[in-house]
């Protein structure tokens, strides 16, 4: 077993809403090794995007612990909480998130500006990641030049240019088509096998059947937790190539 | 983030909302320029008026013979005869830092060749050119003898001198007042108008008796010595309110006047008279530029609510920068430079209007305007302050959004 990257233990997470308040976790302990390919599924209003905003440390617990890469950063501050973020985590959205207006590369140079990367260095790291995702030659076109899917591995080089130690994708491919979906998990699969630990929260069967460990939420616990044999995406694809 | 990434962040957001964004810098531009154009406006109104009290000395008492009454028609100041050359001469033996300089007025029709022009006629001694800071453009002064003998000699101001002579030289011409031959023996420098518009150079000086016997004619033997106004020089250096007292007594004790009478004659401090008037053309340029200043304000309200919106709008894109990892003083900062570079632009947009309209003002309307430079620092300073201040609060509504909610905004 490959050393623990996640480590979650009774995580709690309350809103207050009215005058009670909502348990949105309910105490979830979850390990995680470095290198894993999770889907996080349930209904809505299960707790997987809560389990998420903690795990991407966009949000702090109401009680419990959690430790990232042994670090424990369910008590930090919010300053520490940003460079956790910025150099530890990469996020990608279901609606990409990139800002308009701006190029592809300065989008995913992004985060190396917050981290306070020197211009040069930036740039070619940036044009690097664009490369493995493919889109080196869409680095100078805008979001509203790019498709769907393109837009999303705009995000994903994004996630990846500060080399986290973990994506978090929140329904990535939710407003994406079937065969651009495909695409999408096939690179995430790519990435995977390279040794990037990946959480991908969905609703999808269709898209956790990806994954190579699917954790089930209901009602603030997790309800499953089990291996799966992944499908190669790689090779559906080129059978859907086939049948067409 | 630097300060010139985050600059070139807050111009490219604004220049996403063009319109939007001169709008929100309109009531900083009119609010700089108004302020700007103000302080040109009432500095130079208030050097012109320093410049006056320069050029009159001040250093200088008027005194006025008292008023008369004609069958029952009392006259102004300067109408009766209770001042005499004696007077004048009184100050300047008893009281050795004042120069006093009698002056006897009156109007006539003066004569050259076939044309002519009328004009105001002063009878003065020579101290008459010292007491009041006149100088010669070229000629000379009485001669004592010319003074005491009632000499037929006159001194032109420049505006007589042209409407005679017009681009002739006057000097050594004679010309006739009342039919009486004058030669020219000098010309003044141009004065100018005084404060009240009153044009300095129309005028004619002559040996005081001369004027009196000659010109202005007042045959009576009991007003022989009388003149009817004193200018009093006071030594540079000494209090002019002590000479005004210590002239005032002289004259109250030369004229009999029992205490607690009223005085026979009216005393002023010139310089006290102008000190008002340019405080209260300073407080004028104080309060102008204070109501011009109120549109700043405004102007900076403007900011806070384009501010506001922005920050609502991009929401998610504050969520999105919080979660690669912006820190609070990264938005905040983000925030602040871009209402900051709003009210700085508009506040350089401001003053270059403000100094163009100031120019048109002076080139137009005649007026003078004064420029100082640490009034246009103060404007853009100001401006500066006014993004500060204005830009904070939605900065701060952004960089305290929460990044889970932000990023769920829709």
């Amino acid at each position: 077993m490959a050393e623990t990257l996640i480590h979650t233990r009774d995580l709690v997470k309350l809103y207050p809403m009215g005058d009670g308040e909502v348990r949105a976790l309910a105490g979830v302990s979850v390990d995680i090794a470095r290198g894993e390919f999770v889907a996080v599924m349930g209904p809505s209003g299960s707790g997987k995007s809560t389990f998420m905003n903690l795990l991407g440390c966009l949000d702090r617990p109401s009680a419990g612990e959690y430790a990232l890469a042994g670090k424990r950063v369910s008590d930090l501050g919010g300053d520490e909480l940003a460079a956790v973020r910025n150099r530890s985590i990469g996020f990608v959205f279901q609606h990409f998130n990139l800002l308009a207006r701006t190029t592809a590369l300065e989008n995913v140079e992004l985060p190396l500006v917050y981290a306070g990367v020197a211009t040069r260095e930036r740039r070619d790291r940036a044009l690097e990641i664009l490369a493995r995702v493919g889109l080196r030659e869409r680095a100078y076109h805008q979001p509203a030049q790019l498709s769907g899917g393109q837009q999303q591995r705009v995000a994903i080089a994004r996630a990846l240019v500060t080399r986290p130690l973990l994506i978090l994708a929140d329904e990535p491919t939710g407003a994406l088509d079937s065969r651009t979906s495909l695409e999408l998990m096939g690179l995430f699969q790519e990435l995977n096998r390279q040794g990037m630990t990946i959480l991908l929260v969905t609703h999808e069967a269709d898209v956790a059947r990806f994954a190579g460990r699917v954790l089930r939420f209901l009602d603030g616990r997790v309800v499953g937790d089990e291996a799966n044999a992944a499908a190669d995406a790689r090779r559906l694809l080129g059978a859907e190539a086939l049948a067409a | 983030m630097s300060l010139g990434a985050l600059l070139r962040l807050a111009l490219r957001a604004l220049a996403v909302n063009k319109l939007r964004s001169a709008l929100t810098m309109l009531g900083i531009i009119i609010g700089v320029g108004a302020v700007i154009v103000m302080i040109a406006v009432g500095s130079g109104a208030q050097a012109r008026v320093e410049e006056q009290i320069r050029a009159l000395g001040s250093n200088l008492l008027l005194v006025m013979s008292g008023a008369t009454t004609s069958g029952g028609v009392r006259l102004g100041f300067g109408s009766g005869f209770t001042l005499s050359e004696d007077d004048a001469a009184a100050i300047n033996r008893d009281i050795p830092e004042a120069l006093a300089a009698p002056a006897l007025r009156g109007g006539a029709q003066v004569v050259w060749g076939n044309t002519n022009w009328s004009t105001q006629i002063f009878g003065v001694t020579p101290e008459y050119l010292d007491a009041r800071q006149w100088l010669l453009a070229s000629g000379r002064v009485f001669e004592p003898a010319e003074t005491a003998g009632a000499g037929k000699v006159a001194i032109l101001g420049q505006t007589v001198a042209k409407q005679l002579f017009g681009s002739a030289d006057p000097l050594d011409q004679v010309i006739r007042i009342k039919r009486v031959p004058f030669t020219v023996i000098g010309v003044l420098e141009a004065k100018g108008q005084s404060m009240l518009g009153h044009d300095q150079d129309d005028l004619i000086l002559m040996p005081l008796a001369t004027a009196r016997s000659r010109v202005l004619g007042t045959a009576s033997a009991a007003k022989q010595r009388s003149v009817g106004t004193i200018w009093v020089k006071v030594a540079e250096g000494y209090d002019t309110r002590a000479a005004e007292e210590q002239v005032r007594s002289l004259l109250r004790q030369r004229h009999r006047l029992q205490p607690g009478a009223d005085d026979d004659f009216s005393l002023r401090n010139l310089a006290e008279v102008m000190a008002a008037q340019e405080a209260s053309s300073r407080v004028l340029t104080l309060l102008l530029a204070a109501v011009a200043s109120v549109s700043l304000v405004v102007g900076g309200i403007g900011i806070m609510n384009i501010m506001l919106v922005s920050v609502t709008e991009r929401t998610r894109e504050i969520g999105l920068r919080m979660a690669v990892g912006a820190r609070t003083r990264d938005i905040l900062g983000q925030f602040l430079v871009e209402a900051v570079t709003l009210s700085l632009i508009g506040g350089i947009a401001g003053v270059t209007i403000g100094l163009g309209a100031s120019y048109a003002i002076a080139g137009f309307a005649g007026w003078r305007i004064l420029i100082a430079p640490e009034a246009v620092a103060l404007a853009v300073a100001f401006a500066f302050a006014i993004g500060v201040f204005f830009g904070f609060y939605p900065a701060r509504k952004a960089a305290r959004l929460n990044p889970v909610e932000a990023l769920r905004f829709e």
